[in-house]
C-alpha cells in the first residue's frame, strides 16, 4: 500500500452509542465498514484520515427488515445480503440487480449499503435505485436520529448533509408501485465502475434517475414531467439532454455518456411498456 | 489479534489497520496468497473469512479478529478442485490460481451441480490473463463431478429477478 498506515489508529466500537461518542470526541475520525473504497484510496496514496473507527461489530446495523409499509435496510447490510434478502427480492428487485453488478462476489461480500451512500460517488450503483424509490436516509447523531430524503442527501460532488458526528444507520424505502428497471453500463459485466447507471420505475408516476452524468446521482424531473404528462419518448429525451451534465474522465467521455443515457431511458420506456 | 488460520488458533501482534494480505504473507509466512492489483479488482488475494470469499488486500486485519480464515495453504494440495485445475490445465502463470480455487471452493463442495453461468458469476471477481477462463470453468465443473458424481442434481435455475437484463 502506498500510504503507510502504521501511524494511524483504529478504534472498534461494540455499540452504536460508543461509535457516536468516538465520532463526537475525536473529530476527523473516518468510519470503516467494508473498506472497499477507503482501502483503495490508501492503496493509491490517499489519506482519508489518520483516525479510523471500525463499525463491523455493530451487528444490529446489518439487519434488513420491514417496519409497517417500509423496507428498512441496515447500513451494514452487504451487497450479498441484499441479494439474499426475501424482503429486498420481493419489494425492490432493482436493488437486487444493482447489488449483483457491484464488483465480483468478494466485493459483494464486503461492501455495504451505508458505505455506498457515505462514499457518495456519482457512480455508486445502488444510488439511482434509492433516488427513484424516494428512500429516506436515517442518520444517527448526538441528538438522536433524523431522516433525510435521499433526494436531498447530496449537496454536491461527494458532499452530503451528513455531519461528521453522524453515522448513516439505515435506508428506509417506501413501497414502490410500478415496474422497476435497472441497468448499469460499464467496460465489463463485473468489476467495472459504471460509465452510466440508470434506475427507473414505471407506474402511475414514472420516476427516473441516472448516475455518472452529473456531480451527484440525479433524478430527472423534467424528463419525468414530459413522460408523466403523456409526451412522447422523443420529447422526453430532448428534456433529458438539458438536465444532465456528464463529463469526460478516465472511464468515458461526456458525448458517450449522453448517448448512453438517452439509450437507457428509451430502452426503459419500451421494456416497461 | 486472535483468529483461526487454516483450522488452527493463531495469535499475533500486528497493527490493526495492516492489510490481512500482509499479515498472512509477512507475519504468518503464508505466501500462497498473492497480491495482484492491491485495489480489489483482480481477486488474486482472495481468502475465505468465515467461509466467504473476500479480497484480503482491502481488509484491515482487525476485521478478521475472531474469524475463521482459510488460505490456499489450508487446502491439502489434493482437494478435488486443485487436482482438476492440474488435470484441465486451469493454471499457467499461477498468480490467480490460489484466489480462483478459494473463490470456487464453495461451488465445488455444494451438493448441487453448478451451471456454467453460476461458475462464471462466482469467478467474475477473479481475473486471469493466461487461460482465457475456459479451462478454469472446466476444472470447477470437473471437480464437482469428481466429488459428487456426474449425476449430481443440478442447481435450480437462477430466478428471474436474479438472472438480469
Amino acid at each position: 500500500m502506498r500510504t503507510a498506515t502504521a501511524p494511524f489508529t483504529l478504534r472498534r466500537a461494540r455499540t452504536l452509542d460508543a461509535a457516536l461518542k468516538i465520532l463526537r470526541e475525536e473529530p476527523g475520525t473516518v468510519p470503516l465498514a467494508g473498506c472497499t473504497d477507503v482501502y483503495v484510496a490508501l492503496e493509491f496514496g490517499g489519506t482519508p484520515g489518520s483516525r479510523y473507527l471500525d463499525l463491523t461489530r455493530l451487528s444490529a446495523l446489518k439487519r434488513i427488515t420491514t417496519s409497517g409499509e417500509k423496507l428498512v435496510i441496515g447500513a451494514l447490510a452487504t451487497y450479498t445480503e441484499l441479494q439474499k434478502s426475501r424482503f429486498v427480492r420481493a419489494r425492490l428487485p432493482m436493488l437486487v440487480e444493482a447489488a449483483r453488478l457491484v464488483g465480483g462476489v468478494q466485493i459483494q461480500n464486503m461492501g455495504t449499503v451505508g458505505g455506498n451512500l457515505a462514499n457518495g460517488s456519482p457512480a455508486g450503483d445502488t444510488l439511482p435505485v434509492f433516488a427513484v424509490a424516494d428512500a429516506d436516509v436515517v442518520l444517527a447523531g448526538p441528538d438522536g436520529e433524523r431522516r433525510v430524503p435521499f433526494n436531498a442527501f447530496y449537496t454536491g460532488y461527494r458532499k452530503s448533509v451528513r455531519r461528521p458526528d453522524e453515522l448513516i444507520v439505515a435506508v428506509e424505502v417506501p413501497p414502490v408501485i410500478g415496474k422497476q428497471w435497472f441497468r448499469k453500463v460499464g467496460t465489463r459485466a463485473a468489476q467495472a465502475i459504471s460509465k452510466v447507471v440508470f434506475a427507473g420505475v414505471r407506474g402511475l408516476e414514472t420516476r427516473l434517475a441516472l448516475g455518472s452524468v452529473a456531480p451527484t446521482v440525479v433524478r430527472l424531473p423534467n424528463t419525468e414531467m414530459v413522460l408523466n404528462g403523456g409526451g412522447s419518448i422523443d420529447e422526453a429525451l430532448r428534456a433529458l439532454a438539458d438536465e444532465i451534465q456528464p463529463i469526460d474522465d478516465l472511464r468515458s467521455t461526456a458525448a458517450y455518456r449522453r448517448g448512453v443515457a438517452a439509450n437507457l431511458v428509451r430502452q426503459f420506456w419500451s421494456a416497461t411498456a | 489479534m486472535k483468529f483461526t488460520l487454516n483450522g488452527a488458533p493463531r495469535e499475533l501482534d500486528a497493527h490493526p489497520l495492516k492489510r490481512l494480505l500482509d499479515v498472512l504473507r509477512e507475519d504468518c509466512g503464508l505466501t500462497g496468497t498473492k497480491e495482484g492489483c492491491g485495489e480489489g479488482e483482480c481477486g488474486a488475494c482472495t481468502v475465505l473469512v468465515d467461509g466467504e470469499p473476500v479480497v484480503s488486500c482491502l481488509m484491515p486485519c482487525a476485521q478478521a479478529e475472531g474469524c475463521d480464515v482459510i488460505t490456499i495453504e489450508g487446502l491439502a494440495g489434493n482437494h478435488p478442485l486443485q487436482l482438476a485445475m492440474m488435470r484441465e490445465v486451469g493454471a499457467q502463470c499461477g498468480i490467480c490460481t490460489p484466489g480462483v480455487i478459494l473463490a470456487a471452493r464453495g461451488l465445488v463442495e455444494a451438493a448441487r451441480r453448478p451451471t456454467l453461468e453460476r461458475v462464471r458469476e462466482a469467478l467474475a471477481g477473479n481475473l486471469c490473463r493466461c487461460t482465457g477462463y475456459e479451462a478454469i470453468h472446466r476444472a470447477v465443473l470437473s471437480a464437482h463431478a469428481e466429488l459428487h458424481g456426474p449425476s449430481a442434481k443440478s442447481a435450480a435455475p437462477v430466478p428471474a429477478e436474479e438472472a438480469g437484463a
